[in-house]
């Protein structure tokens, strides 16, 4: 089975095909005629759907591997070499990236999917796709990455996507503004991977700069460089994955397409950083300092954006602060060296997180696109498939048992009362209540209750088929993916903890049975206390508050965007202008011009020898002829 | 005796240059430079002799053949020059331009 390895290489490279191809379809046509929207859509979920195929071969070729053997490389070529730096675009499928490929293409195919129905009539059809497709192969070269350089490539393959889907409604001022706010705050992000790479690189980059030469060499590494690397790093995760204080863009890219918030600000994108920190895990595992300050970091965001959500009224802000705190929950995960649960909650978030968002798109498209949950209600009977999959997803992200968030929930909040950091287990159960309540807060406010806009209500429908399907399909993995991880305390066998753990550097920490249930009866209790708040507050119908003290900070996010802007936004405005208006037109102008006067000035002078007689050329060529004979004599003798 | 030849030969030569340099008239121009190119076969000769070979005889007859070829060539351009302005002074034709 050699030749399996040779599939990997096709598996990013079907969605780009297919980005190139619709993007050449499109720009062609997009003053002219289009072409036909379900050609469009064929075409898009061709790429995607072949690879999600290919990934299931080589995943289950790779399950058939003896368990120390679970690495397939494939080397397509060499892209560069400088020096001691050889760096091959080669990909490698061990279980963790196995087990990222196959979710981030099965749910990437339900999305294009599901996208057909959603952006049905819109002018840009086609550009959405070509998007849409290129996010998925760059997503993919992301996870496929052998070495953390072939990674950068993917990481900033979905920061471009995720800023032009931000922005895809681009008519729209406030949309643009989003677009370029998550592009610069990834930058910044991004900054920090890059010192990472290199501080990486100088220190231990000449045994090879692949995932697994490094691991080899971890041990070469002098903590307090080996902490600033995981710290670097750290930085470029706080940035793709919405952490304190990178966290800013997320909530307002959700002025991008529904599917969009779905797939890259949901499932896929923003757990890129949870991905790499775990990729990198033989570091943390080393520095503990450094996972430790992940941790707090993580569950820190957690808390924040969890207070944001409570308070907030757009439905999709709703889901994107509960990402962010979902997110914080995994770094909390990775950070307390528990990477197995980390990655598993991603797994699990994806299913019903994606779900989530599909459900709130639908309402939102059943609306005619209103998003204030004020203006909800009642729409339960309107659209029974959307709202019993929205109930699933929401108790899944609840983490109520026995659905899938709780199991991945729960595993992280163990693992960090096992691993002895007491504290962030307190605030993780504090954060499952707080889940809990603007998670149901969500669901009475939309389905229950009385409608509060009735001309909305009235004309509101279920969504067709293409868009319901893949709910139920993401419900069903929302509801039961929790399975998969069973814990022993249930009988189960820990599958894909156990399926990680060749690619992971982790511990296995020993706890009584007796206190692993008391630690999940107390993330239960906390869940059932979110729940109960929800519905005494919001279950019956309730109206619009008025927000006073603490809920008005929460519902102004602490004014964090404010202070950001008068810190960070305008100071450096301040400095722009400065530039532009005295230091450009009297400075860095001045030497401009100074060059440009010499050649004015070197050519005027030599233009009186150009007179035009041609004896005067004659006396020229004697001239030029005699020195060249003096130098020759000169030289000979 | 070598020497009194390339005396004259460079004193031919320079003449010519002179000549090619100050007049202005295209024809004293013209024979100028066929001064310059005697000056230099009465160089080729006399090393021809000095050496005792033909090969500066070669050049000579080649050098002659090309001067009269090009004389041809040249007189037709001054009678060309001579229809497009009336004039054979080269200083009236300082521009590329016609």
């Amino acid at each position: 089975m050699e030749h399996t390895a040779n599939y990997i290489g096709l598996i990013p490279l079907l969605p780009l095909v297919g980005a190139v191809v619709i993007g050449l379809m499109h720009m062609f046509t997009c003053t002219g005629k289009a072409f036909s929207e379900k050609l469009y859509g064929a075409l898009a979920c061709v790429g995607p759907v072949l690879s999600f195929f290919l990934a299931l071969v080589v995943f289950f070729h790779l399950r058939d591997l003896p368990v120390d053997q679970r690495h397939l490389t494939h080397n397509v070529f060499t892209w560069f070499a400088v020096g001691d730096l050889k760096v091959d675009m080669a990909f490698l499928v061990d279980p963790l990236s196995g087990l990222y490929l196959l979710f981030v293409t099965f749910i990437g195919s339900l999305i294009h999917i599901y996208s057909i129905g959603y952006m049905a009539g819109d002018e840009n059809f086609g550009k959405f796709f070509c998007y849409l497709n290129l996010f998925l192969g760059s997503m993919l070269i992301l996870v496929l990455g052998s070495g953390p350089v072939v990674m950068f490539v993917g990481w900033e393959g979905v920061g471009l996507c995720s800023y032009l889907l931000i922005s895809f409604f681009a008519t729209d001022t406030e949309n643009v503004l989003a677009g370029n706010k998550a592009f610069i705050v990834n930058r910044i992000g991004d900054l920090g991977f890059v010192l990472g790479m290199s501080v990486l690189f100088w220190a231990i980059g000449s045994g090879g700069f692949d995932y697994l030469s490094l691991k080899a060499n971890t041990h070469l590494l002098t903590p307090g460089v080996g902490i600033a690397v995981c710290l670097l790093l750290f930085i470029g995760a706080c940035g793709k994955s919405a952490q304190i204080p990178l966290y800013v863009w997320l909530p307002d890219a959700m002025a991008g397409p529904t599917p969009v918030s779905a797939l890259i600000h949901a499932a896929t994108m923003v757990t890129a950083g949870v991905y790499m920190v775990a990729r990198f895990s033989f570091m943390y595992a080393h520095f503990t300092t450094a996972g430790t300050i992940v941790a707090w970091v993580g569950i820190l965001t957690a808390l924040l954006s969890a207070i944001y959500g409570m308070f907030q009224s757009d439905i999709k802000k709703i889901l994107a602060y509960s990402t962010v705190s979902q997110l914080g929950y995994m770094f909390a995960g990775v950070g307390v060296a528990a990477y197995s649960a980390g990655i598993f909650h991603v797994f699990t978030h994806a299913f019903f997180k994606a779900l989530l968002f599909l459900g709130a798109g639908s309402v939102i498209y059943a609306l005619h696109h209103q998003q204030d949950v004020w203006q909800m209600g009642g729409l339960k009977n309107k659209m029974p498939r959307t709202y019993m999959t929205m109930l699933i997803g929401a108790l899944a992200l609840a983490g109520f048992p026995p659905f899938s968030g709780f199991f991945s929930k729960d595993e992280i909040l163990f693992m960090a009362l096992a691993n002895g950091h007491t504290g962030i287990w307190l605030i993780g159960v504090l954060v499952a209540a707080m889940t809990a309540y603007y998670t149901f807060r969500l669901i009475f406010l939309v389905f229950h209750g009385t409608p509060r806009n009735q001309e909305a209500y009235d004309h509101a429908h279920e969504a067709p088929a293409v868009m319901t399907v893949p709910l139920i399909v993401l419900a069903a993995g929302a509801a039961l993916a929790g399975v998969l991880n069973l814990p022993a305390l249930f009988g189960g066998n820990m599958v894909v903890s156990t399926w990680l753990e060749p690619s992971l550097t982790e511990h296995h920490p020993h706890m009584s049975h007796g206190v692993e249930i008391l630690a999940m009866l107390a993330s239960v209790v906390a869940v059932v206390i979110g729940i109960t708040i929800a519905y005494k507050k919001f279950g019956q119908g309730a109206e619009e508050p008025e927000f006073t003290g603490f809920a008005k900070l929460g519902y102004h996010k602490f004014y964090v965007d404010e202070i950001y802007n008068a810190v960070f936004v305008q100071p450096f405005k301040g400095i722009g202008s400065v530039i532009s208006r005295f230091l450009e037109p009297n400075v860095t102008d001045s030497f401009v011009k100074f060059a440009t006067w010499i050649y004015r000035k070197a050519g005027t002078s030599f233009k009186a020898l150009q007179v035009g007689y041609v004896r005067v050329y004659a006396l020229y060529m004697v001239i030029g002829l005699s020195l060249m004979s003096l130098f020759l004599s000169q030289s000979i003798n | 005796m070598i020497q009194d030849y390339l005396i004259l030969s460079i004193i031919l030569f320079c003449l010519g240059i002179l000549g090619v340099i100050t007049r202005r008239n295209v024809f004293t121009v013209f024979m100028s430079i066929e001064l310059m190119l005697n000056a230099a076969n009465l160089a080729f000769i006399a090393f021809s002799r000095l050496h005792e070979s033909m090969d500066g005889h070669v050049l000579a007859m080649m050098i002659m053949a090309v001067a009269a070829a090009e004389a041809a060539l040249a007189l037709a351009v001054v009678i060309l020059l001579h229809k497009h302005k009336g004039k054979l002074d080269t200083n009236v034709f300082s521009l590329l331009r016609g």
